[in-house]
């Protein structure tokens, strides 16, 4: 089988496209987690507060813990797992501070978000990388 | 997996009013995330404890929605402020239906 120069370019380009769907697919899931928490509003940086360990060594149990004053709810997104959400938390009138901890899974190496929806309605948002040695989705 | 679910609170005994204070919960659930696969390969369905709150005298402290990626045996970390005494109620829902609860006294002074 013999490959014109029309044929070579094109398997290029299908190439390009392969390797590149399944990314974009991936980070898709994320921004809509992302818009359907915003729910229109624009997302700024600042204003939260996420603690996560630079390193942790079993991707199965990561502490993170999230502080946001003033927010109404508070969602943390793990940007590299096969579902981004980890969990939301929402603050009743008795809520002593915006905060809490919790424990999540990690598949691998990636970016954690946390997204905070304030009174009025804005977003605001804070990212920590983590690194994983182990996974904790048990691929 | 509905069995040996064990709820865990810590709340103080007592509290100032109008102070914040720590509140501590942890349930025992394995947290089957959906994605693991048997030795068969076969994908082990998902079954997790989905919400969580915390109520005291009918008022809502916070409320949390889990996902698959809340590890096994979930915990939680969060402060409350009271002004009068009364009882905190956990209440944790399963994907299965079933929902355990848990209250904890507390006394203002």
């Amino acid at each position: 089988m013999q490959f014109t120069r029309r044929d070579t370019l094109a398997m290029g380009a299908g190439a390009a496209v392969a390797t590149l769907v399944p990314f974009q697919a991936f980070a898709g899931a994320n921004e809509d987690e992302m818009a359907a928490f915003a729910n229109g509003a624009e997302i700024t940086d600042g204003g939260v507060e996420l603690t996560a360990p630079e390193i942790a060594e079993n991707g199965n149990t990561v502490p993170i813990s999230v502080s946001a004053p003033g927010a109404v709810s508070i969602l943390i997104l793990a940007t590299g797992n096969p579902q981004p959400r980890v969990v939301e938390f929402g603050f009743g009138p008795l809520a002593g501070s915006q905060s809490a901890s919790t424990r999540c899974r990690l598949a691998g190496t990636q970016d954690v978000v946390a997204l905070a929806k304030m009174a009025d309605g804005s977003i605001k948002r804070a990212t920590s990388t983590v690194k994983v040695t182990i996974g904790g989705c048990g691929g | 997996m509905a069995e040996n679910v064990k709820p865990r609170v810590r709340v103080p005994r007592s509290a100032s009013a109008g102070e914040a204070f720590e509140i501590k919960t942890l349930i025992s659930h394995k947290m089957e995330s959906g994605q693991r696969k048997d030795s068969d390969g076969n994908r082990i369905p998902r079954s997790i404890i989905n919400h969580f709150s915390c109520d005291f005298n009918g008022e809502n402290v916070m409320t949390a929605i889990l996902e698959g990626a809340i590890s096994t045996n979930p915990y939680f970390q969060f402060d409350a402020v009271i002004q009068e005494s009364g009882t905190f109620t956990f209440t944790w829902l399963d994907d299965d239906g079933s929902e355990y609860t848990d209250s904890k006294d507390i006394t203002v002074g």
